[in-house]
């Protein structure tokens, strides 16, 4: 790895060194995982535990004729042997999606996509559940599928949710940002306008760790406890609650150790749901972890967005508009998780990083015959898909005027005093200074000596590309009265408590699925009051255990959490202040802060420690009128706005003329997430993402053929990048803290995913003089490009 | 050829994936005992080495075997030799020994090369040639090497000892030449003088089965020209012996760029690949070509280096 950073960064310091606050701290998390000593859902085990297995279809289009279970409960290790039409007598069989449309927890009329839960089978062991599988008889009658979105509003198609009253078509939903007229305007008076058909092709979150659950329903006193790979416990306790009628206070979510989410691990599955009426029927426990083949082809997939992009301009290359339309493929049941007042997520940023006049947008979502979800995947709702069009159309732009693309975008960028900037679709953007991050980025990368070497290459017949990208990303959802899933406003609760001796415990709401929390965490305590990050616990992911929150996706850990983390020590320290005072017998105005201190202005000298104000709060220390006792505090913390991480990335590839196979030989990215709380944790961040993007723009496809067979079921055909296909990434980074946030932090979780995508496309793009080809780009599809052209893939 | 990239979850799914169904496992303490085993167990036995295909695909159910003869103590076939003007390389030595080894290297680029490109360190750890051979997977690299350097297959069964060329031995997709209780002993490649070969792969990602590859090997005669040529290409056709057009437009010739563009043609032309995720038939076809090109070029290059030395010292 190389790191170039602005600050001292070095390594992470020993014991007497570590900060107390921000800067390098190894991971508190990591000596479990690095030993094998992390605990994740398939480690659970309870006694007289049972192992479910899921029946799924294997047609992507059928109805349902009939289904033989008596086969497999004669099987003698099956225990129960769940169908839709039992689940109907629960008032089970559906259930709602994130995005306010049903699902089908188990089929009962028709299955709408290759890999829909059709049986659930409950049985003594992993093994043998598999196998009672097989002895399960399904008579289906295949019905036509819709498998190409561009079809899916055709007059003859099929309709995919008959199960919905009246319904005549497979429309979802028609939804538009932006001035349309002013837009129009803008693009009849401009000098060049730039159109570009794109697919940001259908991809996987695909992590390591597989979906899966325990579901313990206590028969005596009716507490179920769930342990699940969820990225949202609190969200998920409170949807059990509303659509199984269970009593919320008698249900606990665990989310143990997780193994990746990425969006992923964001909804409920039915297989979760299934454990728990598999619980609820055995009176036992009930484990169901998916396998590679169920997760990669049933569960929430990202992206398939059919975007038609235009870009307006002057001659001399201002842009003045951007125009784009969005067909969104959202598959079977319209399960995307964003905002409700969203369906189309964060798109409408797709302005992206520029100071243009006008843009409108307008996405229309269609149902298909393919697995649902949408919205996962590390995008930011949707972000990635509108940094990717835009910052395409940008090169499109720069192509089409023969203008270099880091020239364009500098004469473009948005200028450090146009903040708060306010876009053409409604977004305000908090803080920014775009041009010195980009200037960092062609500095770091050397811009001109790589222009240089790519001219004298091409004098060889060598194919040498370079790719720009620059991204604004939105993330830290609510504010809650702008958003909410299923009605749950997007705000986040934090509890502190300091213990007697000076250690403290802090309680969130948000979860890690590998993001860091428990340093971060620990770090922004410690930052705000002086207890060191070793001494600070930070519990999260249990129900029981953290307050109300809606979860992390979407990179809102920090800008949300983080921030109630921050406020919630603040109310800690101000309590300290009043119980210092009485300490000292001074009042609490003649007290001033210092790290871990309050100290007597003037008078440096006398003054209480933080971990002396707590055993004086336990203690018998008489306290001033209408203090309590003890040190803690809660708070729930409601985002004023999103905060708008951005970013600058450069990418260098090498294209081999007669294979059409692309080397990523460098990539720099120079980022701005505000205050950098652990900037290891940070670049360890931005790494995982520019290998995200590396995929997604060369290999990773979730593709089907025309009866809606999903041809990447495995990670034989779903590829993901490894070590060897990605480069030692080259970081920078820039600070321009968040004005509206206590502590200034923009949240990175997704930065580099979203913002890497189109610098690999561009690159390659640069390489083979092509405007271009759509991800991903394998080697057969760039020697296509070269060769005549390639088509979107299906 | 198309089922390692059509479907395997959709196959999978129908399948009730990824738990293998019930079979019998036999550890086999020597060639004779595996041998016995292999004829009590009959049709419904299979060999497992290294087990890095055969694995997932009972975990998969697409291969449902019985019984499972282990053959992973079977030292005696772990073994590389020169003997009698050829190299010898025991069923069960490891994708790693062969990687490893200076003198497979030296005599036989081609190995290195394609090694390097199989798989990963952990498959190659324990992956075998002789598992890798029986597989018979069309995109299977050591099949286009062991074709293109005209190896010989040595089988051990109830009716004795044969020998089964390469070209012979690899009977289509997922068949071979090995028969109901018989075992793939050993491999023999024939060591000639002024000899260069070298292995190209196209593959999307590290780890990937090919898009296409060309395995290529070539001896010089005295007067420089091309005394005996071998071609073996994966992926991009059901049989591995289509390339004798090749071959005889290479033997008799300078080895020039302009002869090897003109091999590339005939491969491109001989070969039957079918369109699929990793590209389609026209890329296949174009890369058919340009590896063709691409490893003829290095193993004459290589023959060359070798000079009057390569394999005289076998």
């Amino acid at each position: 790895m190389t790191a170039v950073t602005e600050s001292a960064e070095t390594g992470s310091a020993p014991a007497s060194e570590r900060p107390v606050g921000y800067g390098r701290l190894k991971r508190k998390e990591d000596p479990r995982f690095v030993r094998g000593k992390g605990h994740y859902v398939d480690d659970v085990q309870l006694p007289g535990m049972l192992h479910g297995a899921v029946l799924r279809s294997p047609l992507a289009h059928a109805r349902i004729v009939s289904i033989d279970t008596s086969a497999a409960e004669s099987h003698p290790k099956v225990r129960a042997v769940i169908t839709g039409a039992a689940l109907e007598g629960l008032g089970l069989a559906w259930m709602p999606t994130l995005s306010m449309d049903t699902q089908a927890v188990l089929a009962t009329d028709k299955v709408r996509f290759q890999g829909q839960e059709v049986a659930f089978v409950v049985a003594e062991d992993h093994y043998a559940a598999r196998d009672a599988l097989e002895l399960i008889d399904v008579e289906y009658e295949p019905l036509p599928p819709v498998i190409n979105a561009r079809h899916a509003l055709d007059a003859d198609a099929p309709v995919i949710r008959d199960d919905l009253e009246g319904r005549t078509d497979n429309h979802i939903f028609d939804w538009e940002a932006g001035d349309k007229a002013a837009t129009d305007e803008v693009f009849a008076r401009a000098d060049v306008v730039v159109t570009q058909e794109m697919l940001y092709p259908r991809v996987h979150p695909a992590p390591l760790e597989t979906c899966g659950c325990v579901a313990d329903m206590d028969p005596v006193d009716g507490k179920l406890t769930l342990w699940e790979t969820t990225q949202a416990p609190h969200a998920h306790r409170t949807l059990y609650a509303m659509v199984a009628g269970l009593p919320e206070q008698k249900i606990r979510v665990i989310s143990p150790d997780i193994g990746g989410g990425f969006g992923n691990k964001v909804g409920i599955y039915p297989g979760y749901v299934c454990a728990v009426v598999g619980s609820i029927l055995t009176k036992k426990p009930v484990k169901w972890v998916e396998d590679r083949s169920e997760n990669l082809m049933s569960t929430s997939f990202a992206r398939d967005y059919h975007m038609r992009g235009e870009i307006a301009a002057t001659r001399e290359g201002k842009i003045l508009g951007v125009r784009v339309k969005v067909l969104a493929d959202h598959g079977a049941f319209n399960g995307t998780a964003q905002p409700t007042k969203y369906p189309a997520g964060f798109f409408h940023i797709f302005t992206g990083s520029y100071d243009i006049e006008a843009a409108h947008c307008q996405v229309t979502g269609v149902y298909t015959n393919k697995a649902p979800g949408g919205v996962a995947y590390a995008c930011s709702f949707r972000v990635t898909e509108a940094v990717y069009l835009v910052e395409r159309l940008v090169d499109c732009l720069a192509d089409e005027l023969g203008q270099d693309p880091a020239e364009l975008r500098m004469r473009n960028l948005l200028r450090p005093e146009q903040f708060p900037y306010e876009n053409k679709t409604g977004w305000e953007y908090d803080s920014g200074d775009y041009p010195a991050t980009l200037r960092k980025a062609l500095d770091l990368a050397g811009y001109d000596t790589l222009r240089r070497e790519q001219a004298e290459r091409r004098a060889r017949g060598e194919l040498m590309g370079i790719g720009l990208s620059f991204f604004t990303e939105t993330v830290g959802a609510g504010p809650r009265k702008h958003m909410d899933i299923l009605g749950l406003g997007m705000a986040d609760g934090c509890e502190l408590r300091v213990h007697p001796t000076g250690k403290a415990v802090v309680r969130l709401s948000v979860q890690s699925q590998g993001q860091g929390h428990e340093t971060t965490f620990a770090q922004i305590v410690a930052e705000e009051l002086g207890i060191p990050p070793e001494d600070i616990e930070v519990v999260h992911g249990d129900t029981d255990q953290t307050p109300f929150g809606l979860g992390t996706y979407g990179s809102r850990s920090t800008p949300v959490s983080g921030a109630a983390a921050a406020v919630v020590a603040r109310k800690v320290r101000d309590k300290a202040r009043i119980i210092a005072g009485a300490m000292l017998e001074v009042t609490p105005e003649d007290l001033e802060w210092e790290k871990g201190r309050w100290f007597v202005k003037g008078d440096p000298g006398t003054a209480r420690t933080i971990q002396e104000i707590a055993l004086a709060a336990h203690g018998a220390l008489e306290l001033p009128e209408g203090v309590e006792g003890h040190l803690e505090a809660t708070t729930v913390y409601n985002p004023p706005n999103l905060t708008f991480p951005y970013g600058a990335y450069l990418c260098v590839v090498d294209v081999d003329p007669g294979t059409g196979e692309v080397k990523v030989r460098r990539f720099v990215a120079v980022d701005d997430c505000g205050t950098r709380i652990n900037p290891m944790i940070i670049e360890g961040q931005v790494h995982g993402g520019l290998a995200d993007g590396v995929g997604m723009a060369l290999m990773e496809i979730i593709s089907f053929d025309e009866d809606g067979n999903c041809l990447s079921g495995s990670f034989m055909d779903y590829l993901v990048p490894t070590a060897l296909e990605t480069p030692a990434w080259e970081l920078g980074n820039t600070v321009t803290p968040s004005p509206h946030h206590p502590i200034g932090a923009k949240g990175v979780g997704e930065s580099a995913t979203v913002g890497s995508p189109a610098a690999v496309v561009n690159a390659v793009m640069d390489a083979i003089g092509v405007r271009h080809a759509d991800m991903p780009l394998t080697p057969g599809r760039v020697w296509q490009a070269m060769h005549g052209g390639v088509e979107p893939p299906q | 050829m198309t089922v390692r990239s059509y479907g395997f979850g959709a196959i999978a799914l129908e399948a009730a994936v990824q738990v293998p169904a019930t079979f019998e496992y036999r550890r086999a303490s020597s060639v004779e005992d595996a041998l016995a085993l292999l004829e009590r167990f009959g049709e419904e036995a299979r060999v497992i080495a290294g087990g890095h295909s055969l694995l997932p695909m009972m975990k998969l159910r697409l291969a449902r075997p019985e019984f499972l003869v282990d053959i992973n103590d079977l030292h005696e076939l772990d073994y590389l030799r020169l003997e009698g003007g050829e190299l010898l390389i025991g069923a069960l030595t490891r994708h790693r020994t062969l990687l490893e080894s200076e003198l497979v290297g030296r005599l036989f680029p081609i190995f290195h090369d394609a090694e390097r490109v199989i798989a990963d360190p952990p498959v190659r750890n324990r992956g075998t040639i002789g598992g890798s051979l029986c597989q018979a997977d069309p995109a299977e690299d050591l099949s286009a090497v062991c074709t293109a350097v005209r190896a010989v297959a040595v089988i051990l069964g109830p009716g004795g000892r044969r020998s089964v060329p390469m070209q012979e031995f690899y009977r289509g997709p997922y068949e071979t030449a090995v028969g109901a209780g018989e075992l793939l002993v050993e491999i023999r490649v024939p060591v000639r003088p002024n000899a260069g070969s070298a292995y190209r792969k196209v593959e999307r990602k590290t780890g990937d089965w090919a898009v296409a590859a060309a395995g290529g090997a070539l001896s010089l005669a005295d007067d420089g020209r091309i005394g005996w040529a071998g071609i073996g290409l994966a992926a991009v056709s059901t049989s591995l012996a289509g390339y004798r057009r090749v071959e005889e437009a290479l033997v008799g010739r300078e080895p020039t760029d302009e002869l090897f563009t003109e091999a590339g043609r005939i491969a491109a032309e001989d070969c039957d690949p079918l369109s699929d995720l990793r590209g389609t038939e026209e890329y296949k076809r174009h890369l058919a070509g340009e590896l063709t090109h691409r490893a003829l070029t290095l193993a004459a290059e290589r023959a060359r280096a070798a000079g009057g030395t390569g394999g005289k010292d076998a």
